[in-house]
Protein backbone atom coordinates (compact mmCIF):
# COMPACT_ATOMS: atom_id res chain seq x y z
CA UNK A 1 0.00 0.00 0.00
CA UNK A 2 2.58 2.54 1.10
CA UNK A 3 5.37 1.44 -1.15
CA UNK A 4 8.83 2.07 0.06
CA UNK A 5 10.47 5.03 -1.63
CA UNK A 6 14.02 4.47 -2.73
CA UNK A 7 16.28 6.72 -0.76
CA UNK A 8 19.40 8.11 -2.29
CA UNK A 9 22.05 9.84 -0.28
CA UNK A 10 22.67 13.48 -1.23
CA UNK A 11 25.30 13.61 -3.98
CA UNK A 12 26.11 10.00 -3.31
CA UNK A 13 26.96 10.89 0.28
CA UNK A 14 26.63 8.14 2.81
CA UNK A 15 23.17 8.21 4.34
CA UNK A 16 22.78 6.72 7.80
CA UNK A 17 19.27 5.93 9.04
CA UNK A 18 18.30 6.13 12.68
CA UNK A 19 15.33 4.04 13.84
CA UNK A 20 13.04 4.62 16.82
CA UNK A 21 14.91 4.41 20.13
CA UNK A 22 18.27 4.36 18.37
CA UNK A 23 21.20 6.69 17.80
CA UNK A 24 23.91 6.85 15.16
CA UNK A 25 27.17 8.72 15.30
CA UNK A 26 29.36 9.66 12.35
CA UNK A 27 32.31 11.62 11.06
CA UNK A 28 32.18 13.56 7.81
CA UNK A 29 30.96 13.15 5.20
CA UNK A 30 27.61 11.62 6.00
CA UNK A 31 23.98 12.54 6.36
CA UNK A 32 22.36 11.10 9.45
CA UNK A 33 18.59 10.89 9.09
CA UNK A 34 15.69 10.00 11.32
CA UNK A 35 12.23 9.64 9.84
CA UNK A 36 8.87 9.57 11.52
CA UNK A 37 9.35 11.87 14.47
CA UNK A 38 5.87 12.45 15.86
CA UNK A 39 5.69 12.89 19.59
CA UNK A 40 9.22 11.46 19.66
CA UNK A 41 12.12 13.93 19.82
CA UNK A 42 15.25 13.93 17.65
CA UNK A 43 18.43 15.24 19.27
CA UNK A 44 21.63 16.08 17.37
CA UNK A 45 24.99 16.65 18.99
CA UNK A 46 27.65 18.21 16.79
CA UNK A 47 31.21 19.33 17.23
CA UNK A 48 31.92 21.79 14.41
CA UNK A 49 35.64 21.83 15.06
CA UNK A 50 36.25 18.10 14.74
CA UNK A 51 33.23 17.60 12.47
CA UNK A 52 31.82 14.74 14.43
CA UNK A 53 28.18 14.39 15.28
CA UNK A 54 25.23 12.16 15.83
CA UNK A 55 21.48 11.89 16.00
CA UNK A 56 19.29 10.25 18.63
CA UNK A 57 15.57 9.38 18.35
CA UNK A 58 13.95 9.23 21.81
CA UNK A 59 10.40 8.02 22.41
CA UNK A 60 9.72 8.69 26.05
CA UNK A 61 10.72 11.23 28.70
CA UNK A 62 11.98 9.54 31.85
CA UNK A 63 12.59 5.91 32.70
CA UNK A 64 11.28 6.41 36.24
CA UNK A 65 7.78 7.08 34.86
CA UNK A 66 7.56 3.66 33.27
CA UNK A 67 7.67 0.21 34.75
CA UNK A 68 9.40 -1.59 31.90
CA UNK A 69 11.72 -1.15 28.98
CA UNK A 70 14.77 0.14 30.83
CA UNK A 71 17.09 -2.27 29.05
CA UNK A 72 16.86 -0.13 25.95
CA UNK A 73 18.25 3.18 27.17
CA UNK A 74 17.94 5.09 23.87
CA UNK A 75 14.18 4.94 24.28
CA UNK A 76 14.24 7.45 27.11
CA UNK A 77 15.50 11.04 27.10
CA UNK A 78 17.08 10.87 30.54
CA UNK A 79 18.88 7.54 29.96
CA UNK A 80 19.51 7.83 26.24
CA UNK A 81 21.18 11.23 25.99
CA UNK A 82 24.13 10.38 28.32
CA UNK A 83 24.79 7.10 26.46
CA UNK A 84 24.57 8.92 23.14
CA UNK A 85 26.92 11.65 24.39
CA UNK A 86 29.47 9.06 25.46
CA UNK A 87 29.46 7.56 21.98
CA UNK A 88 29.82 10.97 20.32
CA UNK A 89 32.83 11.72 22.53
CA UNK A 90 34.31 8.30 21.80
CA UNK A 91 34.05 8.98 18.08
CA UNK A 92 36.27 12.00 18.48
CA UNK A 93 34.13 14.94 19.48
CA UNK A 94 35.40 17.44 22.01
CA UNK A 95 32.88 18.20 24.70
CA UNK A 96 33.74 21.92 24.69
CA UNK A 97 32.58 22.29 21.09
CA UNK A 98 29.43 20.22 21.31
CA UNK A 99 26.14 21.88 20.47
CA UNK A 100 22.68 20.35 20.47
CA UNK A 101 19.68 20.85 18.20
CA UNK A 102 16.31 19.30 18.86
CA UNK A 103 13.16 18.67 16.81
CA UNK A 104 9.86 16.84 17.29
CA UNK A 105 7.53 16.50 20.25
CA UNK A 106 4.33 17.08 18.32
CA UNK A 107 0.83 16.35 19.53
CA UNK A 108 -0.29 14.31 16.53
CA UNK A 109 -3.81 13.18 17.18
CA UNK A 110 -7.15 14.92 17.51
CA UNK A 111 -10.14 13.34 19.21
CA UNK A 112 -11.70 12.84 22.59
CA UNK A 113 -9.52 10.09 24.09
CA UNK A 114 -7.97 11.93 27.02
CA UNK A 115 -5.56 9.14 27.88
CA UNK A 116 -4.19 8.95 24.38
CA UNK A 117 -0.63 10.28 24.01
CA UNK A 118 -0.87 12.01 27.42
CA UNK A 119 1.00 15.10 26.18
CA UNK A 120 3.95 12.83 25.65
CA UNK A 121 5.37 15.19 23.04
CA UNK A 122 5.56 18.06 25.49
CA UNK A 123 6.95 15.85 28.23
CA UNK A 124 9.60 14.55 25.83
CA UNK A 125 10.71 18.09 24.92
CA UNK A 126 10.91 19.07 28.56
CA UNK A 127 12.90 15.96 29.53
CA UNK A 128 15.34 16.44 26.64
CA UNK A 129 15.97 20.09 27.60
CA UNK A 130 16.42 19.16 31.24
CA UNK A 131 18.85 16.31 30.50
CA UNK A 132 20.97 18.46 28.16
CA UNK A 133 21.06 21.21 30.78
CA UNK A 134 22.29 18.77 33.41
CA UNK A 135 25.01 17.64 31.01
CA UNK A 136 25.85 21.32 30.32
CA UNK A 137 25.27 21.06 26.60
CA UNK A 138 23.86 24.14 24.93
CA UNK A 139 20.77 23.85 22.72
CA UNK A 140 21.42 26.17 19.79
CA UNK A 141 18.26 25.48 17.78
CA UNK A 142 14.84 23.95 18.25
CA UNK A 143 11.87 23.08 16.09
CA UNK A 144 9.44 21.50 18.51
CA UNK A 145 5.77 21.11 19.38
CA UNK A 146 2.86 21.73 17.05
CA UNK A 147 0.76 18.96 15.57
CA UNK A 148 2.85 17.71 12.66
CA UNK A 149 5.38 14.92 12.31
CA UNK A 150 8.94 15.64 11.21
CA UNK A 151 11.96 14.18 9.45
CA UNK A 152 15.31 15.39 10.82
CA UNK A 153 18.70 15.30 9.05
CA UNK A 154 22.20 16.14 10.23
CA UNK A 155 24.96 16.88 7.71
CA UNK A 156 28.19 15.95 9.43
CA UNK A 157 30.33 18.12 7.16
CA UNK A 158 28.62 21.38 8.02
CA UNK A 159 26.58 20.58 11.10
CA UNK A 160 23.50 21.80 9.26
CA UNK A 161 20.27 20.35 10.53
CA UNK A 162 17.33 20.13 8.13
CA UNK A 163 13.75 19.53 9.20
CA UNK A 164 11.06 18.35 6.81
CA UNK A 165 7.32 18.35 7.50
CA UNK A 166 4.36 17.22 5.44
CA UNK A 167 2.98 20.05 3.31
CA UNK A 168 5.52 22.70 4.28
CA UNK A 169 8.91 23.95 3.13
CA UNK A 170 12.05 22.16 4.16
CA UNK A 171 13.83 24.32 6.71
CA UNK A 172 17.19 24.58 8.36
CA UNK A 173 17.36 25.01 12.10
CA UNK B 1 6.94 -16.42 20.16
CA UNK B 2 7.43 -17.11 16.47
CA UNK B 3 5.56 -20.42 16.68
CA UNK B 4 2.34 -18.55 17.46
CA UNK B 5 2.46 -16.48 14.33
CA UNK B 6 0.14 -18.83 12.43
CA UNK B 7 -2.51 -18.70 15.14
CA UNK B 8 -2.24 -14.94 15.33
CA UNK B 9 -2.53 -14.62 11.60
CA UNK B 10 -5.71 -16.67 11.75
CA UNK B 11 -7.10 -14.44 14.49
CA UNK B 12 -6.29 -11.45 12.35
CA UNK B 13 -7.97 -13.06 9.39
CA UNK B 14 -11.22 -13.66 11.25
CA UNK B 15 -11.27 -10.28 12.99
CA UNK B 16 -10.39 -8.28 9.93
CA UNK B 17 -12.67 -10.38 7.71
CA UNK B 18 -15.57 -9.48 9.95
CA UNK B 19 -14.65 -5.79 9.92
CA UNK B 20 -14.30 -5.68 6.17
CA UNK B 21 -17.68 -7.32 5.65
CA UNK B 22 -19.18 -4.42 7.58
CA UNK B 23 -17.24 -1.91 5.50
CA UNK B 24 -18.45 -3.53 2.28
CA UNK B 25 -22.04 -3.37 3.50
CA UNK B 26 -22.13 0.27 4.35
CA UNK B 27 -20.17 1.35 1.30
CA UNK B 28 -22.26 -1.03 -0.76
CA UNK B 29 -19.28 -2.32 -2.72
CA UNK B 30 -17.25 -5.49 -2.92
CA UNK B 31 -14.16 -5.39 -0.71
CA UNK B 32 -11.37 -7.96 -0.47
CA UNK B 33 -8.48 -8.42 1.91
CA UNK B 34 -5.06 -9.94 1.55
CA UNK B 35 -4.04 -12.75 3.92
CA UNK B 36 -3.01 -10.96 7.11
CA UNK B 37 0.64 -10.93 8.06
CA UNK B 38 1.55 -11.41 11.70
CA UNK B 39 5.04 -10.50 12.80
CA UNK B 40 7.07 -9.51 15.82
CA UNK B 41 8.98 -6.38 15.03
CA UNK B 42 11.66 -4.74 17.15
CA UNK B 43 10.67 -1.09 17.54
CA UNK B 44 13.83 0.29 15.95
CA UNK B 45 13.05 -1.80 12.88
CA UNK B 46 9.41 -0.90 12.49
CA UNK B 47 10.12 1.61 9.71
CA UNK B 48 11.61 -1.19 7.62
CA UNK B 49 8.31 -3.07 7.50
CA UNK B 50 5.68 -0.37 7.06
CA UNK B 51 6.57 1.00 3.65
CA UNK B 52 7.33 4.60 2.69
CA UNK B 53 7.82 6.30 6.04
CA UNK B 54 7.27 9.79 4.65
CA UNK B 55 4.12 9.00 2.63
CA UNK B 56 1.11 11.10 3.65
CA UNK B 57 -1.65 9.04 5.24
CA UNK B 58 -4.95 9.52 7.01
CA UNK B 59 -5.10 7.44 10.16
CA UNK B 60 -7.75 6.47 12.63
CA UNK B 61 -6.18 5.09 15.76
CA UNK B 62 -8.02 3.59 18.69
CA UNK B 63 -6.85 2.18 21.97
CA UNK B 64 -8.35 -1.10 23.10
CA UNK B 65 -8.41 -2.08 26.78
CA UNK B 66 -10.07 -4.88 28.71
CA UNK B 67 -8.84 -8.47 29.10
CA UNK B 68 -6.42 -7.72 26.33
CA UNK B 69 -5.00 -4.40 25.24
CA UNK B 70 -3.52 -2.95 22.11
CA UNK B 71 -3.81 -0.27 19.51
CA UNK B 72 -5.95 -0.61 16.41
CA UNK B 73 -4.99 1.39 13.39
CA UNK B 74 -6.54 2.09 10.00
CA UNK B 75 -4.34 3.79 7.47
CA UNK B 76 -5.48 5.24 4.18
CA UNK B 77 -3.55 7.11 1.51
CA UNK B 78 -4.95 10.63 1.09
CA UNK B 79 -6.86 10.01 -2.16
CA UNK B 80 -8.48 6.90 -0.75
CA UNK B 81 -9.58 8.68 2.41
CA UNK B 82 -11.17 11.40 0.27
CA UNK B 83 -12.94 8.78 -1.86
CA UNK B 84 -14.31 7.07 1.22
CA UNK B 85 -15.56 10.33 2.72
CA UNK B 86 -17.15 11.30 -0.60
CA UNK B 87 -18.99 7.99 -0.82
CA UNK B 88 -20.19 8.00 2.76
CA UNK B 89 -21.45 11.57 2.61
CA UNK B 90 -22.95 10.85 -0.82
CA UNK B 91 -21.25 13.97 -2.15
CA UNK B 92 -20.72 14.50 -5.90
CA UNK B 93 -17.49 12.79 -7.06
CA UNK B 94 -14.50 15.14 -6.86
CA UNK B 95 -16.31 17.69 -4.67
CA UNK B 96 -14.38 16.83 -1.52
CA UNK B 97 -10.73 17.84 -1.80
CA UNK B 98 -9.59 17.93 1.79
CA UNK B 99 -10.29 16.05 4.97
CA UNK B 100 -12.06 18.68 7.04
CA UNK B 101 -13.71 18.22 10.41
CA UNK B 102 -16.72 16.52 8.87
CA UNK B 103 -14.45 14.16 6.95
CA UNK B 104 -12.50 13.37 10.10
CA UNK B 105 -15.70 12.51 11.95
CA UNK B 106 -16.78 10.24 9.13
CA UNK B 107 -13.46 8.42 9.07
CA UNK B 108 -13.36 8.09 12.85
CA UNK B 109 -16.82 6.58 12.78
CA UNK B 110 -15.73 4.12 10.09
CA UNK B 111 -12.75 3.23 12.25
CA UNK B 112 -14.96 2.82 15.28
CA UNK B 113 -17.29 0.42 13.48
CA UNK B 114 -14.42 -1.61 12.01
CA UNK B 115 -12.71 -1.86 15.39
CA UNK B 116 -15.99 -2.99 16.93
CA UNK B 117 -16.40 -5.73 14.31
CA UNK B 118 -12.78 -6.83 14.67
CA UNK B 119 -13.11 -7.13 18.44
CA UNK B 120 -16.51 -8.83 18.31
CA UNK B 121 -15.06 -11.57 16.13
CA UNK B 122 -12.04 -12.14 18.36
CA UNK B 123 -14.13 -11.80 21.52
CA UNK B 124 -16.58 -14.44 20.28
CA UNK B 125 -13.76 -16.84 19.64
CA UNK B 126 -11.88 -16.32 22.88
CA UNK B 127 -14.56 -15.16 25.33
CA UNK B 128 -12.42 -12.17 26.18
CA UNK B 129 -13.94 -8.77 26.81
CA UNK B 130 -12.65 -5.65 25.10
CA UNK B 131 -13.32 -2.02 25.79
CA UNK B 132 -12.47 0.19 22.83
CA UNK B 133 -11.75 3.85 23.63
CA UNK B 134 -12.95 6.62 21.34
CA UNK B 135 -11.08 6.90 18.04
CA UNK B 136 -8.43 9.53 17.33
CA UNK B 137 -7.53 11.02 13.96
CA UNK B 138 -4.46 12.38 12.23
CA UNK B 139 -3.28 13.16 8.73
CA UNK B 140 0.50 13.06 8.53
CA UNK B 141 3.60 11.14 7.48
CA UNK B 142 3.17 7.40 7.92
CA UNK B 143 6.24 6.99 10.14
CA UNK B 144 5.22 9.75 12.54
CA UNK B 145 1.77 8.22 12.87
CA UNK B 146 3.16 4.80 13.70
CA UNK B 147 5.81 5.95 16.17
CA UNK B 148 3.37 8.22 18.01
CA UNK B 149 0.62 5.64 18.25
CA UNK B 150 3.06 3.09 19.61
CA UNK B 151 3.91 5.24 22.59
CA UNK B 152 0.47 6.73 23.01
CA UNK B 153 -0.21 5.14 26.35
CA UNK B 154 3.32 4.81 27.56
CA UNK B 155 3.88 1.57 25.75
CA UNK B 156 7.50 0.78 26.20
CA UNK B 157 7.96 -2.76 24.93
CA UNK B 158 11.02 -3.52 22.83
CA UNK B 159 9.07 -5.55 20.33
CA UNK B 160 5.63 -5.08 18.93
CA UNK B 161 3.32 -7.66 17.46
CA UNK B 162 1.90 -6.37 14.27
CA UNK B 163 -1.05 -7.95 12.50
CA UNK B 164 -1.44 -6.26 9.19
CA UNK B 165 -3.56 -6.62 6.11
CA UNK B 166 -4.36 -4.69 2.99
CA UNK B 167 -7.93 -4.11 1.89
CA UNK B 168 -8.89 -3.29 -1.63
CA UNK B 169 -11.99 -2.81 -3.72
CA UNK B 170 -12.17 -3.20 -7.46
CA UNK B 171 -14.63 -0.46 -8.31
CA UNK B 172 -13.17 2.36 -6.31
CA UNK B 173 -10.27 3.55 -4.26
CA UNK B 174 -11.04 2.59 -0.71
CA UNK B 175 -8.02 0.44 -0.11
CA UNK B 176 -5.99 0.90 3.02
CA UNK B 177 -4.02 -0.86 5.71
CA UNK B 178 -5.32 -2.33 8.94
CA UNK B 179 -2.89 -2.91 11.72
CA UNK B 180 -3.25 -4.11 15.28
CA UNK B 181 -0.42 -3.66 17.73
CA UNK B 182 -0.83 -5.94 20.71
CA UNK B 183 0.63 -4.80 23.99
CA UNK B 184 2.98 -7.74 24.49
CA UNK B 185 1.74 -8.36 28.03
CA UNK B 186 -1.63 -9.14 26.48
CA UNK B 187 -0.31 -11.75 24.19
CA UNK B 188 0.01 -14.42 26.86
CA UNK B 189 -3.66 -13.91 27.78
CA UNK B 190 -4.72 -14.41 24.21
CA UNK B 191 -2.59 -17.50 23.64
CA UNK B 192 -3.85 -19.10 26.85
CA UNK B 193 -7.44 -18.53 25.79
CA UNK B 194 -6.70 -20.18 22.48
CA UNK B 195 -5.24 -23.18 24.28
CA UNK B 196 -1.71 -22.63 22.96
Amino acid sequence: MFEKARRLGLNGMLEIQVGIAEFKVGREPAVIVTLGLGSCVGVTLYDGFNRVGGLLHVMLPRVADFTRGAHKPAKFADLGIPVFLKEVLKTGADRRFLEAKIAGGAQMFTGADRKFELNIGERNIEAVRETLKTLKIRIVAEDVGGSKGRTMMLHTVSGRVIVRMLGSQVKEI
Amino acid sequence: MEQYVDALREIGNIGIGNAVTALAQFLNIKVSITVPQASFVPIEGIFDVIGDVEAPAAAVVQRVEGNLSGTMMFLFPEQNALEMVTRLLEAPPGSITEIDEMGQSVLMEVGNILTGCFLTAIGGMTRLTFIPAVPMFTFDMLGSIISSSLLCTGMVEDKVLLIETEIFAEECLVSGDFAFFFDIGSLATLLTKLGL
